[in-house]
């Protein structure tokens, strides 16, 4: 972690929805700071999109605080369905919030490979395809604060390992903050700086290796855990490129 | 020229079709004809309580149409029902009220036929006002919240997300729905309404493949049917609103034989 001051996007305190007698989540804190990827974790049902939605602003009716610091916030929904009836292509799609000049709409959707579909209809797409035009809609403008809610669901295999690159090299470059939902243990563990592990509250939470190595966290994904821990534990001194290259890593 | 009655249905006519074709877009992208049902059921009370205290019926429904529509949209957020369980709670019950008062004002003469099926040949000058002038509000008023109200279709949270406030876009809206009942129910009846949001915008979902493309067809359609309706029903003496609503329909049917074709052009 560097020591320079880093600019907070979000924070929310002690955070919670109670409905139909019920927590969603509860007593949720976190803190997002620009350059930073927080990832969320935790089984089915344990309130991260939930969270993902508090952080948001889209429920209205919650407990505790929530404060945003920017405006340019951009977000990639766990799905989208969009209805035959709805003639909308990804060109128009690309501009559902936001003015792009049309090379802006190109780029963005050239890094997530797919500016050739630029012109088709969305409801045509295959679930990977349309994957790539949410996240390509979402860093198309340039946002401070990026929430995806599993980005590469229905993305190939080799897809998803760019996919996940191209997210770590997007905060890199736009110095956003990113919160990201993850079912991809490893991409969380090797890749984010902080890790909140869900289950109705917070679990625990930490650095990568600090939750790795906490009970709770184990306890909630069992042998899985400790093999990724293991695959961290190897991993963590070098990359594995698409093309098979070993990268060392500088720090 | 407009003392000819047939010259001012047209006018009014082809107003109206202006203002449903891009409404009628969002009412099928949003699945809202059933809403559109109910929002006419709830327009006889507005036509039985301007007819107790003297009102333009058009104020009238439209008042009565906009109150029912924001009960419609609280309903939806502090009950569990489901959403076409609450339609027709509400069509059906303002249908009824509005049908006990009207029993009661056995004094006045009602054309009955004319409110369910509407009446466009005793369009009056102020009518054509009020659809003009109302209309251009309503086009104009949709102009503006044409961002966020699209993108709250597409999808509400995505919208939500990202500071485009859809809730405000959605209620504004809601009342459009009410504006344009309140200034179409003279000319097409409250029973016909919902089809001439519908049936065009259909037709031009046929044709289309970006969104304003199909607003585009979908006033082109209304106008279309407007046009060939009330001239059909001068020649054949056919009643009007259900002579432009066959139109219409026709139009579709040519629309979908015109993809049909497309689709084997391209295959």
């Amino acid at each position: 972690m560097n020591t320079q001051k880093k600019e907070i996007l979000v924070k929310i305190k002690n955070a919670g929805i109670f409905k139909n007698n019920k927590w969603l989540v509860k007593d949720v804190s976190l803190e997002i700071y620009k350059g930073n990827i927080v990832s969320l974790i935790g089984p089915n049902g344990s309130g991260k999109t939930t969270t993902a939605k508090i952080v948001l602003g889209i429920y209205q009716d919650i407990h505790g605080s929530v404060q945003r610091f920017t405006k340019k916030i951009s977000y990639v929904p766990q799905k989208i369905l969009i209805d035959w009836s709805l003639p909308i292509r990804v060109i128009d799609f690309m501009v559902l919030t936001q003015k792009l000049e049309n090379n802006e709409i190109e780029e963005a959707l050239k890094l997530t490979g797919a500016e050739h579909l630029k012109n088709n209809s969305l409801t045509k797409l295959s679930g990977g395809e349309l994957q790539r035009v949410l996240l390509a809609r979402a860093i198309a403008k340039k946002p401070d604060l990026l929430v995806l809610d599993e980005p590469v669901q229905g993305v190939d295999f080799s897809g998803e390992a760019a996919l996940y690159e191209l997210i770590k090299k997007i905060s890199e470059s736009l110095k956003c903050g990113i919160l990201l939902i993850s079912h991809d243990l490893h991409m969380v563990m090797s890749s984010t700086d902080f890790v909140i592990c869900l289950n109705g509250h917070i679990c625990c939470s930490g650095t990568p290796i600090s939750v790795a190595q906490n009970k709770e966290y184990q306890k909630l994904f069992g042998d899985h855990a400790s093999q990724v821990l293991s695959l961290y534990k190897h991993n963590h001194d070098h990359d594995h490129s698409t093309d098979g290259s070993i990268k060392k890593k500088i720090n | 020229m407009l003392d000819d009655f047939f010259v001012r249905a047209l006018i009014a006519g082809l107003g109206v079709a202006l203002v449903t074709g891009p409404l009628g877009c969002f009412v099928i992208w949003r699945r809202l004809s059933f809403f559109g049902d109910t929002l006419a059921h709830a327009a006889l009370l507005g036509v039985t309580i301007s007819l107790v205290f003297n009102m333009n019926i058009s104020l009238a429904v439209f008042i009565v149409s906009s109150v029912v529509a924001l009960i419609l949209l609280r309903l939806k957020k502090t009950t569990n029902l489901t959403g076409d369980a609450l339609l027709g709670l509400l069509a059906h019950s303002s249908l009824a009220l509005g049908l006990v008062v009207l029993g009661f004002l056995s004094f006045i003469r009602f054309d009955i036929m004319g409110l369910l099926f509407g009446d466009i040949l005793s369009v009056t000058k102020i009518d054509l006002i009020v659809i003009w002038v109302g209309g251009l509000a309503i086009i104009l008023i949709l102009k503006l919240i044409w961002k966020p109200l699209f993108a709250s279709t597409v999808n509400y949270d995505l919208a939500a997300a990202e500071g485009m406030n859809p809730e405000k876009a959605d209620i504004i809206f809601t009342i459009l729905m009410a504006a344009i009942i309140a200034i179409s129910i003279k000319m097409v009846g409250l029973l016909l309404i919902t089809g001439m949001l519908i049936v065009p915008a259909a037709m031009a979902r046929n044709l289309s493949n970006g969104p304003l493309q199909m607003v585009f067809f979908s006033i082109i359609g209304g106008l279309l049917s407007v046009l060939i309706g009330l001239f059909t029903s001068l020649k054949i003496n056919s009643p009007s609103g259900p002579s432009i609503i066959s139109v219409a329909l026709i139009l579709f049917i040519l629309s979908l034989i015109v993809t049909k074709k497309n689709y084997k052009i391209f295959k």
